[in-house]
This record gives C-alpha cells, sequence and structure tokens, in this order.
C-alpha cells in the first residue's frame, strides 16, 4: 500500500473501487448498480467539462462565498504559549458549515442528469439543511433523513430544512442517529433510483460517494494553500493540520492539497468523538482500533462486533456520531500518512469553553474536538509551529446542548 | 451442479404444473425454537425454505424483514444458531432446500472459508448475498461451487442488457429476479404481465436455468405470476410473524395457514 504522488486520493483506488486493495468499494444490492454506474460516468465526464468547473467555481465563489477566512488566534496562542495556532473558519461558508460544498455539487450533479428529485441523509443536519438550500436553488425537490433523536437534539438545522421547503423523513429504527439515517436513505433510493438522485452526506457510501464528496471539499484545501503563502510567503516548515472526523469529509477537503507533502513538515492529525468520558460507547473506529466491516456499501473500519452487527455509537456531537468512517482515511491510517486520535465530550465541551473565552469564533461541537487537540498538543510545541484547525461548523445547531450542559451559549 | 436439491424441487413443481413455492423467514425469529418449528411446519407446503441471518444495518431490506430481523437479534440470534437450525431441520427434511440469504459483513467477520465450510456442514444448499453482486461476487461465487453451494446471482429491472447476459453466463442453478424498484416488502408497483413480459427476456437467455421472482408478492399478487419457475414470499410471511406475536395467537399455525394459502393459489 502507497500513496502515489500528483494524483488526487480520490483516484487512487483499483478498478473495484478499493484504496489500498481493502478499503471502500461499491457493496450495493442489483438494483444501485446501474444508477451509480449511471452516476459514475456523468462525474467523471462533469469533472473533465470545462464549462461544468465554471459553473461549480461560479457557485462556490458566488453562492458558497469562498474562501473562507484564515485567521491567526492571538489570544488563544498567547494563553497556551506554544506553537501559533491558526483557524479556517470554514464555518462562514454560506449555512455555516462544509457540507454546503457536496451538497451544491451534487445538487448540480442531479441537474445534469435531468433529475428532478434529490435525497440526503443527516446527523447533524448541516447536511440535511445545505442539501435543502441548493435544492431550493436549483428548483429541486428534497428529502431528507434523519434519527429521530438528531431531529430532536439538532432543531435549529431541522428548522431551516423546513423553510427551505425540504420533507424530513424521521427513522426511527436502531439508534436513531445517522447510521439509520443513512441506512434508510439508501433503502429509500432502491426504490426510486429511477427519478432520484441520492447525495451521500460524508466521504462515505459507495465509491462514488466518496469521491464526488471528496472533490467537492477539496475547495477548502485549495484555498488554503494559496491563503498560506500569501500569510508566510511560502509553505511554512512546520504545519499539524487538525480536524474532526465523523465521515472524514471536511478532514479530506481540509488535506487532499497537502497529501504529497511529508510528514514531518505537514503532519494531519484527526480527531474522532471519545463519547463521554463515563461510558464505553463511542464513535472513533480509526484510534480506537476497529475492525474492518462493510457498512453503507464500504468496507472500512467500522465499531462493530465479533458477529459483523453493527455496534450503537455515542457522541455529544451528532455529526461525529457514526460507526464507519471514510475508506480513505482507513488508507492514511494504515499508510501511516495521518495520524487519528479522539477527544471525549467532556474535552470537546472545554475546548469550546476555552476558544469561546479567547476568541472571536463559534465553533459547533464537531470541529470542538479538533480544537481539543490543538489544545492538548500546542503548549508542547515551538513558536514555529504553525497548528491550523478546521473550523468547519458553527455552534448555533448546538445551542440548546452547550445550555444545558455549559449554562450558558 | 446437476442433480442439485435446488433443482429437484423445481423439476417436482414443474411436473406438478406450477411454480415452485419459496419462503422466507428470519433466523431467530422470534426465538430459534419458534423459528425452527416454523421452518418445519411450512416445509409441508413450501417448495424451498429461503433463511435469513439478521444484520442490524441492512440497506435493502423494508419494514417487515426489518422488523423481523431486529426481533431475531433481540433475542439473541447468532450466527452459529443459524447453521445449528438448519442443520436441526435438514435432520427431518434432508430434501427441503435452505437457501441462506444476507449481507456480506456478517460473512466477512465469519471469513469466507469457514463460512462455506459452515455452510456445507449444515447442508445449506443455496446462499444469497444481498449486498456483494456481480462482478464483485465472482470469487465468492466460484468458491460456492466448488463446495455444491448455489450462489444465486439477483437481477433487477435496472439490469443492463449486456450485464444480464453475463450474470446468467456465470449463474448456478438458480436466479433471483427481483419485480421492482423496491426493498423487500414493497407493495407490488408494476403490473404482473409487465414483470412476466422481462422475466421471459431472462429465461429466453438461458432455458436451463430456474428463474424465480421475488419482491412484493402477497397472497392477492401470486396468482397473477404463476408463469414463473418460482416465487418468493418474505415479507408477507414475517408481517404475519409480527401480526401473531401482538395478537398473542399461535405463529407457527398462523404462518403455515398462510403458506396453505399461497401454494393453494399456485396449484
Ligand atoms: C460541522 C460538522 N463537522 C463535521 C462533521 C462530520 O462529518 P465529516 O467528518 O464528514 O466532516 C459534520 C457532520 O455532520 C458537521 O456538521
Amino acid at each position: 500500500m502507497k500513496l502515489k504522488k500528483n494524483i488526487p486520493l480520490i483516484d487512487q483506488h483499483d478498478k473495484f473501487g478499493f484504496w489500498g486493495g481493502k478499503f471502500g468499494g461499491s457493496f450495493i444490492p442489483e438494483t444501485l448498480k446501474k444508477p451509480v454506474e449511471d452516476l459514475t460516468t456523468k462525474f467523471e465526464k462533469l469533472r473533465k467539462n470545462k464549462k461544468f468547473i465554471k459553473e461549480r467555481d461560479h457557485y462556490f465563489k458566488n453562492y458558497i462565498g469562498s474562501p473562507t477566512s484564515f485567521i491567526k488566534l492571538k489570544n488563544l496562542s498567547n494563553h497556551l504559549g506554544g506553537a501559533q495556532i491558526w483557524a479556517k473558519v470554514v464555518s462562514e461558508a454560506n449555512g455555516g458549515a462544509h457540507k454546503i460544498y457536496n451538497a451544491t455539487v451534487h445538487a448540480l450533479i442531479c441537474k445534469a442528469m435531468g433529475k428532478k428529485y434529490i435525497i440526503g441523509d443527516t446527523g447533524a443536519g448541516y447536511a440535511g439543511k445545505m442539501l435543502s438550500m441548493a435544492a431550493k436553488k436549483f428548483g429541486l425537490k428534497c428529502k431528507i433523513f434523519m434519527g429521530a433523536k438528531d431531529i430532536k437534539r439538532q432543531k435549529p438545522n431541522c428548522d431551516a430544512m423546513k423553510r427551505n421547503g425540504a420533507e424530513i423523513v424521521p427513522v426511527y429504527s436502531g439508534s436513531q442517529t445517522l447510521v439509520d439515517a443513512v441506512s434508510e436513505c439508501m433503502r429509500y433510493w432502491v426504490s426510486n433510483c429511477d427519478n432520484t438522485h441520492m447525495c451521500v452526506g460524508s466521504t462515505v457510501g459507495p465509491n462514488i460517494f466518496v469521491k464526488i464528496c471528496g472533490w467537492s471539499t477539496a475547495q477548502i484545501s485549495r484555498e488554503l494553500k494559496s491563503q498560506l503563502k500569501k500569510e508566510f510567503k511560502k509553505i511554512p516548515e512546520k504545519i499539524k493540520l487538525i480536524n474532526c472526523v465523523g465521515g472524514g469529509s471536511s478532514a479530506y477537503g481540509f488535506w487532499s492539497e497537502f497529501i504529497d507533502y511529508s510528514k514531518k513538515q505537514i503532519e494531519l492529525i484527526g480527531v474522532e468523538a471519545g463519547g463521554s468520558k463515563k461510558s464505553k460507547l463511542h464513535a472513533a473506529p480509526l484510534s480506537r482500533n476497529a475492525k474492518i466491516g462493510i457498512l453503507h456499501g464500504a468496507a472500512s473500519y467500522v465499531c462493530q462486533n465479533d458477529e459483523g452487527q453493527i455496534e450503537e455509537t455515542q457522541s455529544i456531537s451528532a455529526g461525529l456520531d457514526y460507526p464507519g468512517v471514510s475508506p480513505i482515511h482507513c488508507f492514511l491510517k494504515d499508510i501511516k500518512r495521518a495520524r487519528y486520535t479522539y477527544a471525549t465530550d467532556e474535552d470537546a465541551l472545554n475546548a469550546y469553553k476555552m476558544i469561546k473565552k479567547f476568541e472571536k469564533i463559534n465553533p459547533s461541537l464537531e470541529p470542538s474536538h479538533a480544537f481539543a487537540e490543538a489544545i492538548r498538543i500546542a503548549p508542547k510545541l515551538n513558536k514555529d509551529t504553525v497548528v491550523i484547525v478546521n473550523s468547519c461548523g458553527d455552534a448555533e445547531k448546538d445551542r440548546d446542548i452547550l445550555k444545558a450542559r455549559l449554562g450558558n451559549y | 451442479m446437476n442433480n442439485s436439491l435446488i433443482t429437484q424441487s423445481f423439476q417436482k413443481a414443474q411436473k406438478e404444473n406450477r411454480p415452485a413455492l419459496l419462503t422466507y423467514i428470519v433466523a431467530g425469529d422470534n426465538t430459534k425454537k419458534k423459528s425452527l418449528e416454523i421452518l418445519k411446519s411450512i416445509s409441508d407446503y413450501a417448495d424451498i425454505c429461503e433463511v435469513g441471518f439478521p444484520h442490524n444495518t441492512p440497506i435493502a431490506d423494508g419494514g417487515q424483514i426489518q422488523t423481523s430481523a431486529y426481533r431475531a437479534l433481540k433475542n439473541g440470534i447468532k450466527i452459529n444458531d443459524v447453521f445449528s437450525i438448519v442443520k436441526k431441520f435438514k435432520k427431518i427434511k434432508k430434501n427441503t432446500p435452505i437457501i441462506l440469504m444476507g449481507y456480506y459483513n456478517m460473512i466477512y467477520q465469519y471469513t469466507e472459508n469457514k463460512f462455506i465450510s459452515k455452510c456445507k456442514k449444515s447442508k445449506v444448499d443455496g446462499l444469497i448475498v444481498v449486498d456483494l453482486p456481480y462482478p464483485e461476487n465472482k470469487i465468492f461465487a466460484a468458491k460456492c461451487k466448488m463446495n455444491k453451494i448455489n450462489f444465486i446471482q439477483l437481477i433487477s429491472p435496472t439490469t443492463s442488457k449486456s450485464r444480464l447476459k453475463r450474470i446468467v453466463g456465470d449463474s448456478h442453478d438458480m436466479i433471483y429476479y427481483i419485480s421492482m424498484l423496491s426493498t423487500t416488502g414493497g407493495k407490488l408497483k408494476v403490473s404482473p404481465k409487465k414483470i412476466i413480459k422481462e422475466y421471459q427476456k431472462i429465461k429466453n437467455l438461458s432455458k436451463s436455468k430456474n428463474i424465480v421472482i421475488g419482491f412484493g408478492i402477497t397472497e392477492k399478487t401470486i396468482k397473477s405470476l404463476r408463469k414463473a419457475d418460482g416465487l418468493v414470499v418474505g415479507s408477507a410471511i414475517c408481517k404475519e410473524i409480527t401480526k401473531s406475536i401482538k395478537k398473542r395467537q399461535n405463529v407457527v399455525t398462523n404462518v403455515t395457514n398462510v403458506v396453505k394459502i399461497l401454494k393453494n393459489k399456485i396449484k
């Protein structure tokens, strides 16, 4: 298993769709073979089409609001007294999170394929909110599948979806969270694939969905690269890129331009959800050494029991509360290009409190996991080290949880 | 695999001028003991019994089969229990073919070779793996064949013509045609006439293969599809199990009655 240089990681799979020969693939029912094949052909065509790229870039700039800003967290850096800490404030993107990139691209593809209906899964509600926004913008009818537990804990995003005219389909099976939402969404697609396009909300699912999502979020690292050059005149000698990992779409998007750099120069650190300190449950298949399994059409490290039943997960952050993870991150873990760790619910809450105390940004619970790791390692590093956190979501959606756990928001 | 039990069952049905009846229940629904009793009882009327090994993240099953699977898992069913149910069944009904049906992760965790050898020991006749499509299933299917286990390929209305030819070419004794774009348990949204027309296209490619139709078949619709080599009924049976449990009635009797009715409709 080896990385190839100058080829986007999303394209480094074999003919069956596996990265490193074992992660990914397309474990799908026969009915979905054709729609997945059609989508694959269409996407490969579109990404080579100059007009389509122009259209994408137009919407990235004028609709999403690229580039999002890159700022130094001076007070936090001074307080911790080690590395300089920076944030890429992706939460400035239209809608408040990176999910808008994938949603916009899927809506454009849906339109290009001549389909009028679009469906998607959501956990934190951002993927759903963004898809409902993009659907509205491009005149598509939209259905969002969401676990009943998540509907309760992420109300602000549900309100937004409804305002945008999307139908929220509550999912009551299993743990009533993201894993069940994705299953139900895929089941719906099986029954309606003739006129409906499916968007998977992260770099998970059958191979093609990993690719489309990664291709969309990669915009984040393109922006960061030029912002780094502008700020430092060149790419600094010591960088750490810290990102939370649920499915892994923001992390891949944040890293994709930097994967070819040496690990010594640019370290990639993924932070999973460790769950509550007191609980055995978590959502950290990479950092807590889950076995490889098949979930939602792809092979990846998956929280599961010996029998192959998918295990319940637990996290304060609905966006990270998922038992699987992108095959791309499994590959990056195995070849040791990225390092994966986890932060507990409590770590994330403490990090959020500290960020709020020192800085003007308002990271949601997902990136708060990444900030927890930055806060942990920064004091041990020297001031030439540039630690950058992807602040990929806005905490507005978490206001009820934050109020309950921290007393104020 | 000439002369497999599966082929023999189709021949027998053909002689009686009717399609074979295939039933589906989930192993361990609602207990290990009960599902064995159901199997024994319905096999008086069913020609081939499909037995699901339940998974808690089924991406192609509708509500009825999901309910059965969750119920079985809640009552503690393990993969080894599934095999022991089959083994016990086969001791009494050695001529009724058993087809196991489920999702690939369970086989993957058990490991392919161990799974196949366990199938052999328990006298499993065939396997359907919902999320291991062609051509990804080629190696596994070949392993099954070497061990005289039928790997059953699925075909759907979305399957392209060239793909269809390749799948049929690589198939074993039986092929499963999915009647419509749906998960299991959906309402039949395509007319039986149209389904039979599509079915005939596949049949014309390979007269020697036994082709069954499944998805959406109930007491109401089964008769209209009797031209097929075989018909699979799953969700309607799982639904009856759920109903009987809810009403605290005898599950075995009620389910057997449903199967009896299904059989009478195609005689
Ligand atoms: C703000 C935010 N960050 C992170 C995630 C996790 O997903 P991913 O790892 O794909 O970025 C989500 C998912 O909902 C999210 O809303």
